[in-house]
């Protein structure tokens, strides 16, 4: 197996991961070569194997270039950053890391509503300040018995749905299709969502229909006391607009984990106290991390033994 | 101290107007004002312990079927009375708060007082059985504030264990457009969970938390027959065998420093503890060294020993996350508490029982 060509395009998977392709194929890191087509040119035809994650994947040109290619597979769910199309077209598997990463970015999810709402960063920083000096600070807004509003009932969007439940948070969604089985209140849009939660929820998949799906409408239909919590992709939401929203009190706050143009952050952000930024943490922890890379790599050692692929989206 | 004045509120209480100079033009004023005191006599009185503007605490337009004695609530109560002997024994209720004691030297001063009315969720500023013993009935904040002191209790755990307030810090000092390089956190989902205190406020906590898929067990200082989590009898037994130790108790005699250098060893490495009851349930210096040591994992505390007093040796640990006793500073309840407090002064002197008896 050692002579297997795998190619790993993002250094921001966890050591665990990168060590074991390592002892285990013949591993390529991207970010090693100047310049890309220096790497392309020289061990392109030996690479069998892409592994990605949510920052970096593989678009058609790297597909093209590696004519060896038989698998992609990404330390993340989302899969954004993957011409999908053209692996079908070229028989080329993808496997994602679904399930083991669903209670992670939900908690998360409750987290952002939690601090964003009850200004958490803001208290912790008054307190660092040593400005506690009498009385309180300032009031805040009360979580529980808010109703949620969640883009997306999938694993992540049903596990949020069930967190917040146990806050008394009234659940509605958008997605595209009513789900007949679901308790909770449909939309048929999202506008017609955020009119009608205090808390809208990303945890749909970007594709091309959800690119941008936080507009200007959606936002102004949210409002001055509504919220947008954003824990799918940063392209989800029109940035420059929900920046000019925020600037201008047109919406109450928003807790972001992802950004358009990451590690971009827009510095109009930084001095908001009705906002929380994360540096896409959604599924950063010791336990989940680790279980990822297990997938990734018990993805590839199936594909490479010839046996069902553990998680194959293509 | 809970909910103080320093709030910043959309309305202000308005506030009496002292006119000092009677000449015609304000004839007309003071008029009004003695007839209007001569009606406030005949009303019972209620005395405001507590800070300066205390009177937030009220409706904007309060009933008429009592007369608040010191709207401004200066001076301080002592002060007052030796001030205006006669109006001691005229006090009938007292609304008092956190750090505002009612102990037997207060009550001794207050021979008429039958109401002490506390807008707080704890009660340890107040002697209880002396107050039983003397028949004068306590009224507090009932439930209003159970579910902000829960969700308080549930954002500071994760906040604590997936870091978010030191990312949300990191971000905003990160030079633009380098690679994000930010530590793991610790997953929530699941996590054996220990409440010392499984009163309202425990309840809801545990309520939430079992969402997360995570499991609850208790101490408390009985075993509640309605309860169904695991007991355990001591706080110690608790944190050895959980991940996350959750305070939600009152302070009195029995816990306080019931968080002590022991059960944070036996909590361990990697383990959490959240503090919304009161900051003397811990041994704060333990606490701090523990931290500092990585004997534990991390804490969220959203109260102190020394408010507003906090050690700074906090204030360089990523591993913390620090609240200005907020639990309840939302304004959901700040509109709560404000009818908890009208309506139990006024159920009272309609002879009518308290509506969040205490006692």
């Amino acid at each position: 197996m050692g002579s297997i060509g795998v190619l790993l395009v993002s250094h921001q998977v966890i050591p665990y991961l990168e060590q074991e392709l390592n002892k285990r194929y013949n591993l390529f890191r991207l970010w090693d070569f100047p310049q890309k087509s220096q790497l392309l040119t020289q061990h392109g035809a030996s690479i069998r194997a892409v592994v990605g994650d949510a920052f970096a994947g593989a678009d058609s040109d790297l597909i093209e270039a590696l004519p060896k290619l038989e698998i992609v597979s990404s330390f993340s769910v989302g899969v954004d950053k993957i011409d999908l199309g053209k692996c079908k077209e070229k028989g080329i598997r993808v496997t994602n890391t679904p399930d083991v990463l669903t209670d992670e970015v939900a908690d998360l999810a409750i987290g952002l509503m939690l601090t964003l709402l009850r200004r958490i960063c803001e208290c912790d920083r008054y307190v660092r300040g040593g400005n506690w000096k009498h009385g309180d600070y300032k009031l805040t807004t009360k979580f529980s018995g808010k109703t949620v509003g969640i883009i997306g009932l999938g694993r992540i969007g049903a596990a949020i749905a069930k967190r917040a439940e146990g806050f008394n948070c009234p659940i509605s969604y958008y997605s595209r299709t009513q789900k007949q089985e679901s308790k909770y209140k449909y939309y048929p849009s999202v506008v017609e969502l955020a009119s009608n939660c205090d808390i809208l929820v990303v945890a749909c998949p970007l594709t091309e229909e959800t690119h941008h799906i936080i507009n200007r409408e959606v936002i102004n239909a949210l409002g001055p006391k509504g919220f947008l919590i954003n824990i799918g992709r940063g392209k989800h939401v029109d940035e420059p607009e929900l920046v000019f929203a925020l600037l201008e009190g047109r919406l109450g706050g928003a807790g972001l984990d992802v950004f358009e143009n990451e590690p971009h952050v827009p510095e109009e952000l930084f001095g908001l106290e009705n906002v929380v930024l994360l540096p896409h943490v959604g599924s950063a922890t010791v336990e989940t991390r680790t279980a990822m890379a297990d997938l990734v790599l018990g993805n590839l050692e199936a594909h490479f033994l010839g046996k069902p692929l553990l998680t194959p989206l293509v | 101290m809970i909910l103080s004045p320093h709030i910043k509120t959309s309305k202000s209480i308005q506030q009496p107007s002292n006119s000092t100079q009677p000449n015609k033009a304000n004839m007309a004023d003071l008029n009004e004002s003695i007839e209007e005191s001569q009606e406030n006599n005949n009303l019972p009185k209620v005395f405001l312990h507590g800070p300066p503007e205390f009177s937030f605490i009220l409706q904007p337009n309060p009933s008429h079927n009592f007369h608040i004695l010191n709207p401004s609530s200066l001076p301080p109560l002592h002060q007052f009375l030796s001030l205006n002997p006669h109006h001691a024994s005229s006090i009938a209720a007292i609304v008092c708060t956190g750090g505002y004691t009612v102990n037997a030297d207060v009550l001794q001063l207050l021979p008429a007082l039958r109401l002490v009315c506390t807008p707080s969720a704890g009660t340890d500023h107040i002697d209880l059985s002396e107050c039983r013993r003397r028949g004068i009935q306590v009224a507090g904040a009932g439930n209003l504030f159970s579910e902000d002191v829960a969700d308080m209790a549930v954002a500071l755990l994760i906040d604590v264990s997936r870091k978010i307030s030191a990312a949300d810090r990191f971000l905003r000092r990160q030079v633009q457009n380098v690679s994000w390089n930010f530590p793991l956190g610790s997953k929530l989902t699941g996590k054996k969970i220990g409440i010392v205190g499984m009163g309202r406020i425990g309840s809801e906590v545990a309520k939430r938390l079992e969402a997360f898929s995570c499991m609850i067990s208790y101490n408390s200082r009985n075993k509640k027959p309605l309860v169904s989590y695991p007991y355990y009898s001591t706080v110690l037994e608790l944190a050895t065998d959980t991940n996350v130790l959750i305070l939600c108790c009152d302070l009195n005699d029995q816990t306080r420093h019931i968080v002590n250098k022991e059960v944070m060893l036996a909590l361990g490495k990697g383990g959490i503890i959240v503090n919304v009851g009161r900051g003397a349930l811990i041994d704060e210096k333990e606490l701090l060294k523990c931290l500092i040591e990585d004997e534990i994992g991390g804490a969220g505390l959203d109260v102190f020993e020394n408010e507003p007093h906090v050690p700074k040796d906090f204030f360089s640990l990523d591993n913390v996350v620090l609240s200005p006793h907020a639990a309840v500073v939302t304004s959901e309840s700040l509109m709560g508490i404000r009818q908890i407090v009208e309506q139990n002064l006024t159920a009272f002197f309609s002879n009518k029982a308290p509506i969040t008896p205490v006692i």
